[in-house]
């Protein structure tokens, strides 16, 4: 059975990266993998949405509706958009971070009242302070690492394994930041 | 060894397998990244070329001087770079010649959603379209092979999907291929009517045998599972209709698109009570074999032109089974449309423009932006160039009056690229336009590709930076002005002065973008006790500035420190926070 990942956010918030390293991730288990991204006008702060699906062997690199395993929502607006695509029995992992897009914030729509709540009561849901993780982590762009933690525990690959593809993903210099990142979401 | 690769990369690394020398590009999404990626291989020579048309250009030079050339490009692209396709498709080649280009079905980041397929027909070029990423990197490569054993150049078509989906792709040494002899020979290179003559002769025969090629060659193979009903596919649809039929249907998938088989189509379409034609966009495929008579053939009365496909869709069309159920709690979802980053100069230009009440003859680049709300300033947005040319149209029909209203905005890019044709035309027809060159030092929409106003190539080396004042001046425009957009006063009466002159005039409104690694922003803007909630921040659209109960607030995760709204600020509320 082929395995669907769908990570949803803001375009800024570093879902390619986190796309990457799970892409990484299932790689070195011997399956076969598609990564299927959205660059350009989607990166500024418009809807991001990436897909990754593993198995014996992928076609499509893309998720439809009812379909994806587990949703990795990097933003609550976004996982409210994304929640159609989670199949039946799926799981979703949701950072309660609220980032206004340009129509809440000119008047012209409303931002959704008690989204983690709604979601909750509707499916398998998981709600993380990933923000303040990723500042305890020491730097709160580490959001996606702390999430990529979360979802890690929730994986039946083993935790070495996630560390080895940061380890080669991830530069020098930011490595610390995000190892810590990621066991604050694997712990959390 | 396999690894995890970006379409476009596996075409960057195909073409680099196949010994590439030369590739010449301007960037468009999705096609971006080959070139980006090409740059990482010491033995190839990459640049960015002004445009389009430039890069084809440089290729074809490349692969006539006998080494093998890429030129890669996004849909739009192509349009610029017709004119010497065509004719090229007469000369032929004489080192391997690709060019690679990539469509956008759903328009992810475009202005259109034209399919190049047609292009392959119209200028009698071959095409291949891989679907995956081990074929971009198979097909680039055999690309190179087929260009110079058939003398003709190659297209190899992608589509965002493609381009942008990582999949698994095994790597190969690099092939040096030894440039191939230079000889001087007009019947083939001087393309004057007497040889085009001899030489369309040559393309029509080029065809013929293609399209043999085409009827035993392994890029079209047939997938038999016994059944009742077959497919027809290319590219990413293939894909798509393997993930929703599996081995439910018998498929004919196509890796050559152009020219396409005759007899094995009609071979194959004969054994099935129907036969489904699965390709995005527009009905190549199925007015070909239309064309050759098969009537049993279901494509676009099934599916639609417009957009995206999904293995949904064609689960529903082709077995009538509906999609899994999904979770639906009916609430309205706001969108969340892109918008200009935190810190982004033309954020500035835009607040003055929309105060002003100017029309604007808009252009492609992050300031197309500058159509949203709040700043929903731009009036049209066209293609690369646009703004400055239509905006003399717009003057030459509506009068001197209407001109005091109006101006045109331009990247620093897109002016290279395809504004100073149309400012050329502004002073030689005695026009009396306003443009403004919105210069942040980068060709910042598709991703930070450096371009010859930046003062570096591709590879990051210092070269020679176009000077944008003088060359203004130098074809006549006598008023050129040089302004920060983040002082919104002085701007303001720019402007104003400017679209007022009897003469045409160039404001050239600099400030590098925000996310350049030279540019350092540092602290936050925060809201003190002398707000008075009058929300002229809100007018500049930052997403760092928000309402929260009814109160102005600044997001410290969003907010970088630019500054500009405390020059908007009337009562000294907005002050800066260092970290
Ligand atoms: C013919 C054509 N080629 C390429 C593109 C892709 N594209 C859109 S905008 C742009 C460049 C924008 O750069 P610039 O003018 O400097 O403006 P900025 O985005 O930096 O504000 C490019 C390459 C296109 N739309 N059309």
């Amino acid at each position: 059975m082929t395995k669907k990942i769908m990570i949803v956010g803001v375009g800024g918030q570093g879902t390619l990266l986190a796309s990457r390293i799970l892409g990484n991730t299932v790689i070195g288990q011997g399956y076969d993998v598609k990564v299927s991204e959205v660059h350009g006008m989607s990166q500024r702060g418009g809807s991001v949405v990436t897909y990754v699906k593993y198995g014996e062997k992928v076609y499509s690199p893309i998720i439809d509706k009812g379909e994806a395993d587990i949703i990795l929502a990097f933003e609550m607006l976004e996982a409210y958009r994304a929640l159609p695509y989670l199949k039946k029995g799926g799981k979703i992992i949701i950072n309660n971070q609220q980032i206004d897009p340009m129509p809440v914030i000119t008047g012209a729509a409303q931002y959704p009242e008690n989204i983690d709540k709604k979601i909750s009561g509707n499916a398998d849901a998981i709600i993380v302070d990933a923000l303040s993780l990723a500042r305890q982590a020491g730097n709160t762009k580490a959001v996606n690492v702390v999430l990529i933690g979360v979802m890690a525990k929730n994986s039946e690959i083993e935790y070495e394994k996630w560390i080895e593809t940061i380890k080669t993903t991830v530069p020098e210099k930011f490595l610390e930041v995000n190892l810590k990142a990621f066991d604050l979401g694997y712990n959390s | 060894m396999k690894k995890l690769l970006l379409g476009n990369a596996a075409v960057a690394r195909g073409a680099f397998e196949a010994g590439v020398n030369v590739v010449a590009s301007y960037p468009g999404t999705p096609s971006t990244e080959i070139t980006e990626e090409i740059v990482k291989f010491n033995e190839v020579y990459a640049e960015w070329s002004p445009n389009e048309k430039v890069a084809a250009e440089v290729a074809i030079g490349a692969s006539i001087a006998g080494g093998r050339a890429m030129s890669c490009m996004k849909h739009v692209g192509l349009n610029v770079m017709a004119d010497p396709v065509f004719t090229v498709s007469y000369t032929g080649v004489n080192g391997g010649l690709v060019f690679c280009v990539a469509d956008d079905p759903g328009m992810h980041s475009s202005q259109n959603e034209q399919d190049s397929r047609h292009y392959a027909k119209a200028s009698k070029i071959m095409m291949l379209e891989p679907s995956d990423s081990s074929e971009c990197k198979e097909f680039t490569k055999a690309a190179f092979e087929l260009s110079e054993a058939f003398d003709t150049p190659v297209f190899v078509r992608l589509s965002t999907r493609v381009s942008h989906s990582q999949s698994l792709v095994e790597l190969n040494d690099r092939v040096e291929i030894p440039l191939k002899e230079y000889e001087k020979n007009p019947a083939k290179y001087v393309m004057m009517p007497a040889n085009a003559v001899k030489r369309h002769v040559d393309v029509e025969k080029r065809i013929a045998d293609l399209t043999n090629f085409a009827e035993t060659s392994e890029f079209n193979t047939v997938e038999n599972n016994g059944s009742k009903i077959g497919v027809i596919s290319a590219g990413i649809a293939y894909m798509y209709a393997k993930e929703a039929l599996g081995d439910s249907v018998d498929y004919l998938k196509l890796g050559m698109v152009y020219p396409l088989p005759e007899k094995k189509i009609v071979d194959f379409a004969k054994n099935y009570d129907v036969v489904y034609v699965i390709e995005e966009l527009d009905p190549i495929i199925e007015s070909h074999c239309k064309a050759l008579g098969i009537t049993n053939i279901k494509g676009k009365d099934e599916f639609t032109l417009l957009g995206e496909y999904t293995p949904a869709m064609i689960k529903k069309a082709v077995l009538d089974e509906n999609a899994p159920e999904s979770i639906a709690l009916g609430e309205a979802i706001p969108m969340r449309p892109p918008v200009m980053c935190a810190g982004c100069p033309h954020r500035g230009t835009f607040y003055v423009l929309k105060k002003l009440g100017l029309v604007v003859s808009g252009d492609i680049g992050c300031y197309t932006l500058g159509a949203v709300a709040p700043l929903q300033s731009v009036d049209t947005t066209i293609c690369m160039g646009a703004s400055v040319s239509a905006a003399h149209g717009m003057a030459k029909a509506r009068g001197a009056e209407f001109n005091k209203k109006l101006v045109s905005v331009i990247g620093d890019s897109t002016f290279m690229h395809s504004g100073i044709t149309g400012l050329v035309d502004i002073v030689y027809n005695k026009g009396n336009n306003t443009v403004i060159i919105l210069d942040n030092s980068i060709t910042g929409m598709t991703g930070h590709q450096q371009n010859p106003t930046t003062g570096y190539t591709i590879r990051g080396e210092e070269t020679k930076q176009v000077n944008l004042i003088a060359l203004c001046k130098s074809i006549g425009i006598d008023n050129v002005v040089v302004c920060d957009p983040f002082d919104i006063k002085a701007f303001e009466k720019v402007v104003k002065e400017e679209v007022n002159r009897e003469e045409p005039s160039v404001i050239i409104a600099q400030r590098p973008c925000a996310l350049l690694k030279t540019v350092k922003y540092t602290g936050h803007c925060k809201i003190n006790d002398n707000c008075r909630n009058c929300k002229m921040c809100m007018k500049l659209g930052c997403p760092a500035i928000t309402i929260k109960n009814d109160k102005v607030v600044i997001d410290n995760t969003q907010c970088n420190g630019c500054g500009l709204c405390l020059n908007v600020c009337p009562f000294g509320a907005i002050e800066k926070e260092e970290a």
